[in-house]
This record gives C-alpha cells, sequence and structure tokens, in this order.
C-alpha cells in the first residue's frame, strides 16, 4: 500500500521536473556506472534529482548564482579548493548544483563530511545519497583515484563561522588536501565564492557558550533583527569564481614548510578570485 | 597435498571440505559428527583442546591446517568462548610449529574491524581491530585475530594465512544470513549504510587460493559491490520495518535477555554503520576476486530461506 503510494508520488513528482534536469542526472548516473543506481558510497542520481529540483529554486531565485570560469574544471579527477564563509555551509550546496545544472558535462562534485554526521538518522543516509562523504584521508584518495571532483575547505569552521569583521579575509588553511593532491597527481582548481559572507551578517560569536556547549561556534547573525527575514539567510547574489587548474609536482611527504608554500599558492589563488569577486560586484545584492 | 579442517562439521566447514577434496587430500576434525562427508574424506571426532588431538596433528603428515573451528554462537558464555576459540586455536598453532605444519589458514571477519560512525569507506588490513569496543561478544574473535598475528613473526617458516570476508552469505547460521532470511526484518530509521555481502562458494575459494605455496599475511575479502542495506533485504524479498535506535536498542535488549531474539542490542550497529573493506591486497597477492555477484549471492539466499527453516 505505503510502496504503490510512493510510486504514484514519485511518478507525480517526475513528471514535473525539467527534461533538461532529467537528461544531465542521466548523465551524472552515466558516470557511476550506468548499471548500478547507487555508488560505492551511497551516492544516487536518482534520488539528487528531487534535491536539484527544490535546490535549483534557491539558486536561481534567492541566490542567482552566477558561475564564472566553470571551463576550468578539468574532466577525471580535481581538488576544489575553495574559500567557506556563512555559518551555514550553503556555499558547498552552490558550488555542487552550479556543477551539475551548468558544468559541461555535468559534474556531481563529492564533499567531505564531519565525522558526528554518520551518526545522525536521516541526516547521514541524505548526505550519503547526495554524493558527501565522511572526511577521512582514505576516503579522498579513493575518490580521486576514481576519477572525482572533490569539494574541500581547507579554511574549515575556521572560515564559515568567522564574524563579518573578518569577511573575505582568509583564514588558515589545512595542509592534508595539498599532500593528497602530491600523491594522486590531481590538479587543484581554486574557487573564490562571493556573497556568501553576507547571508548571515555576524557581528558576534559566543565563544565562551560554545566551549561550554563543546560546539565549534554559536554565532549570533542579524538576520532576525531584520523584519519578515527570521533565520531565513539574506537574498544575497553569489558570484561563484572557478580559476585555472593549478598542478603541483612533488613529496607527498615533505616538511610542513614545503607543503605551506605550495598551500600558500592556493591561498593565493582563491584570494585572487575574492578580490575580482568583490571589484566586480555592485553591493551584496547585485 | 595433505590438508586438515578443524572445524569440518559446520555447515561451512563441509562446503570448504567439499570444496578442497577434489584437489587433495583432506582430514577432519571436529567433536561434532560430519553426517555426510565425502567417502575420501577422513573425519576424526574429537575436541582440538583436548591433548589427544596432537596424535593427528603429529602422524598425519599434513601439508597445511585450515582452522575453522571457531565458536560464534551468541548465546555460548563469554568463559566458552574464550577457551574454545583462544585455547583451541592456541593448540593448532602449537601444533603447527611441533610438527612442521608450513601452512595455517585462519578464518577472522571484517567484522573485527567492528561498524563505526568513523569507519573510513573501505578498511584496509592494517586498520584497527574496533570490532569489541561496543559489541564484547566478538573479543574472543579478535584475539584469535591477533594470535594468528604474531605467528607470521614469531614463526616466519609457516604461510600463515588470515582470511577477513565481509558478512558471509549462503546456508550458514551466521548472523548476516540470519538477518537477511528475516521475513520482517527490523531496519534503523534513517539509517541505511553501505554494505558487503560474500558469496559462501567465493569465502570457501579464497581459502583454497590461500593454500597456494608463498602466499602468506592477512587479507580482507570484500565479495560482492557494496548496496546499501534496504537494497540487501529488497533483494531478500524481506519487507523492514524501520524502528528509532534508541527504542530498537531498548527492545533489543531486553528481548535478546528473554530469549526471544536472536541478535544482542550492539549488532545494530551493523544497520547504522559502515564496516566495509578494501579488497586490493587479496587481489593483488591472491588473486582473488568475487565469483558471485550481487543478484547471484542474493538469489542464493533466498534458495538457503526455504532449506533452512
Amino acid at each position: 500500500m505505503i510502496g504503490a503510494l510512493q510510486d504514484i508520488l514519485t511518478e507525480a513528482i517526475d513528471a514535473r521536473l525539467p527534461p533538461e534536469l532529467l537528461d544531465r542526472i542521466d548523465e551524472l548516473r552515466a558516470g557511476i556506472g550506468g548499471d548500478r543506481p547507487t555508488d560505492d558510497f551511497g551516492f544516487t542520481p536518482e534520488q539528487i534529482k528531487y534535491a536539484v529540483a527544490v535546490v535549483e529554486k534557491v539558486y536561481r531565485h534567492w541566490f542567482r548564482v552566477e558561475p564564472i570560469g566553470l571551463e576550468h574544471i578539468p574532466q577525471g579527477r580535481a581538488l576544489l579548493i575553495a574559500n567557506h564563509s556563512g555559518q551555514v555551509p550553503i556555499d558547498a550546496m552552490m558550488i555542487a548544483t552550479a556543477l551539475i545544472l551548468e558544468a559541461e558535462p555535468p559534474r556531481a562534485v563529492r564533499s567531505m563530511v564531519e565525522r558526528w554526521v554518520p551518526s545522525l538518522p536521516f541526516v547521514s543516509t541524505f548526505f550519503s545519497r547526495m554524493g558527501q562523504v565522511l572526511g577521512t584521508p582514505e576516503n579522498c584518495r579513493t575518490l580521486l583515484e576514481e576519477e572525482h571532483a572533490v569539494l574541500v575547505f581547507p579554511e574549515g569552521v575556521r572560515g564559515i563561522n568567522k564574524t563579518y569583521d573578518k569577511a573575505y579575509q582568509l583564514q588558515a588553511f589545512g595542509h592534508g588536501f595539498m599532500r593528497l593532491a602530491l600523491e594522486t597527481n590531481t590538479p587543484i582548481v581554486p574557487v573564490g565564492v562571493v556573497g556568501a559572507e553576507e547571508q548571515y551578517p555576524t557581528p558576534w560569536n559566543l565563544t565562551g557558550l560554545a566551549k561550554t556547549l563543546g560546539l565549534p561556534a554559536v554565532p549570533v547573525p542579524v538576520n532576525p533583527l531584520i523584519p519578515g527575514v527570521g533565520m531565513l539567510p539574506l537574498p544575497v547574489k553569489y558570484r561563484i569564481y572557478f580559476g585555472r587548474p593549478l598542478t603541483f609536482i612533488g613529496d607527498p611527504d615533505d616538511d610542513a614548510a614545503e607543503i605551506a608554500a605550495r598551500v600558500g599558492v592556493v591561498r593565493d589563488a582563491v584570494d585572487g578570485l575574492l578580490r575580482r569577486g568583490l571589484l566586480e560586484r555592485q553591493g551584496w545584492f547585485r | 597435498m595433505r590438508v586438515a579442517v578443524t572445524g569440518i562439521s559446520g555447515r561451512f566447514g563441509a562446503l570448504v571440505a567439499r570444496r578442497l577434496h577434489r584437489l587433495h587430500t583432506v582430514v577432519g576434525l571436529d567433536r561434532r559428527n560430519f553426517a555426510r562427508a565425502p567417502v575420501d574424506v577422513e573425519v576424526h571426532r574429537i575436541d582440538i583442546r583436548r591433548k589427544r588431538s596432537e596424535a593427528i596433528f603429529r602422524n598425519g603428515g599434513f601439508d597445511a591446517v585450515v582452522h575453522l573451528n571457531l565458536m560464534h554462537d551468541l548465546r555460548a558464555s563469554s568463559a566458552d568462548h574464550y577457551t574454545f576459540n583462544i585455547q583451541g586455536t592456541g593448540r593448532v598453532v602449537e601444533y603447527c610449529h611441533k610438527h612442521g605444519i608450513k601452512k595455517l589458514v585462519l578464518m577472522s571477519s571484517a567484522n573485527v574491524y567492528g561498524p563505526r560512525a568513523d569507519n573510513t569507506q573501505f578498511l584496509t588490513e592494517d586498520a584497527p581491530l574496533m570490532g569489541g569496543e561496543r559489541f564484547s561478544d566478538i573479543r574472543s574473535l579478535i584475539a584469535v585475530d591477533m594470535l594468528g598475528q604474531s605467528f607470521f613473526w614469531k614463526y616466519p617458516e609457516i604461510e600463515t594465512v588470515i582470511l577477513r570476508p565481509v558478512h558471509i552469505i549462503g546456508a550458514v547460521h551466521n548472523a548476516p544470513s540470519n538477518y537477511l532470511r528475516l521475513r520482517r526484518p527490523w531496519t534503523l530509521a534513517g539509517f541505511d549504510p553501505m554494505a558487503q555481502v560474500i558469496h559462501e562458494d567465493d569465502v570457501a575459494r579464497a581459502i583454497e587460493l590461500s593454500l597456494q605455496p608463498g602466499i602468506r599475511g592477512v587479507f580482507n575479502l570484500p565479495g560482492c559491490r557494496p548496496a546499501p542495506l534496504s537494497v540487501l533485504v529488497e533483494m531478500a524479498h524481506g519487507r523492514p520495518r524501520p524502528i528509532p535506535h534508541p527504542l530498537a536498542e531498548v527492545m533489543l535488549e531486553r528481548a535478546w535477555k528473554l530469549r526471544l531474539a536472536r541478535f544482542p542490542a550492539p549488532e545494530l550497529d551493523h544497520l547504522r554503520y559502515v564496516c566495509m573493506v578494501d579488497g586490493q591486497r587479496a587481489e593483488d597477492v591472491l588473486g582473488f576476486a568475487a565469483n558471485h555477484d550481487l543478484d547471484a549471492t542474493m538469489t542464493h539466499l533466498r534458495r538457503t530461506r526455504l532449506l533452512m527453516h
């Protein structure tokens, strides 16, 4: 009974999805070996289409996302190294949506989730079906060896939870991505996201409370103070810049100083994209 | 080659015996009766923990021992598990060394790694054995695995092979086959981990490959391509009953104590976290790749449902 109802509902939703989106999902399915619905990590293109159909509205109408330089993403393996901002990882969702809706051919970008995610019911399954993978170096290595595009935010929580006075100032980058790029001979695509910093402008972060609660941060954004906004993100305009791929050669086990120098090159490239975006935009909303 | 197979009378032991006796001379040891043993298989009814069993190893002229004599019965006491599994394996190990047996194949399991929230998707052979962290009943099997590993450096002249297959599917009474044979299996609401299963014939073939000269070390056996647990249940023609984890844990704990359940509560972790292995080493060194795909394996399971009930 429930199964039959589910089938009717699925068919009704499928009929309303734009044919272009269905074609793109078909291409993603071909990418995981067309005979299997799910890849080894749980990514299921058939299910991603429902999420993309919803997120597309947010992508096109709320944030009016403009991806620039998608042609720089190489075929095959790639590490997308982006700045992280905006308190809530909407930036990751917008980058992933841009690659599905606007890249040629469409790509399913894989990103790494925190270690506590698999213990959350529903969330763990949803993330896994959407192609998100537990953030271990082994998982990242496997994905790159299978020629996937992997999205990494080397600033981590330092970037996403920063207060607005540090907007567009890149925080320290972790080095793990560079060692993996060297080990797997993967090109690095720098990505600069402009706009996300303003979705939840945050003057304060209650670090004391965060420590007590064992949380990475307790940000206090201004959104609830704006009438009619509440906890929604501000409808800022997103510009996502994809830079030219950078290739590095060297020993992945090099000293931290050697690795840091190469990480610095990537950080400068991301920073350059941010500066360009800030010059090109006309305010938060245009 | 003369091969001693311990635990030959179990369902899996019998399967291994039927496979190996075509190529080798097989001698079985088990305290249970081996009802339908192939005519050319000599079977000794003996408990390998008894000193008397040494004579069989001393006089058998064995080239290899396949040690399958491990207790998996979750209802048995912890003391029984320890004496049977660890003392039994200790004896076998000792006899191999004393009587110049050049090969020992030990059956471990991928469960020794344990299903955990922070498991990497594919665990390699050098991953820590964390299975006992929440599920104490598996500790004796971890100890057996470690005992085998200590053999690598203690007696390097003996080729020791430790096999760690994923969930074995077939006409066996292990937890994954029993679970997938259920008509209305419990699942945990909101969890659907990727899982690997392996056809019992593929495991028997891996044992055969392990007997080749020069093969030694630990090998994960991943079997078929991974699939979500929900797909495995569907392929087994089961109708899942999703239950929230905290509730399932309390209910199963009670039911287990009252002997109404076949699985203890910590086994629920297999229904929410991944515990999958990387099989590259088995492929490269052992030349092992599963012959049975997921369809064939699950069809086999459905057939065994009729057989086992």
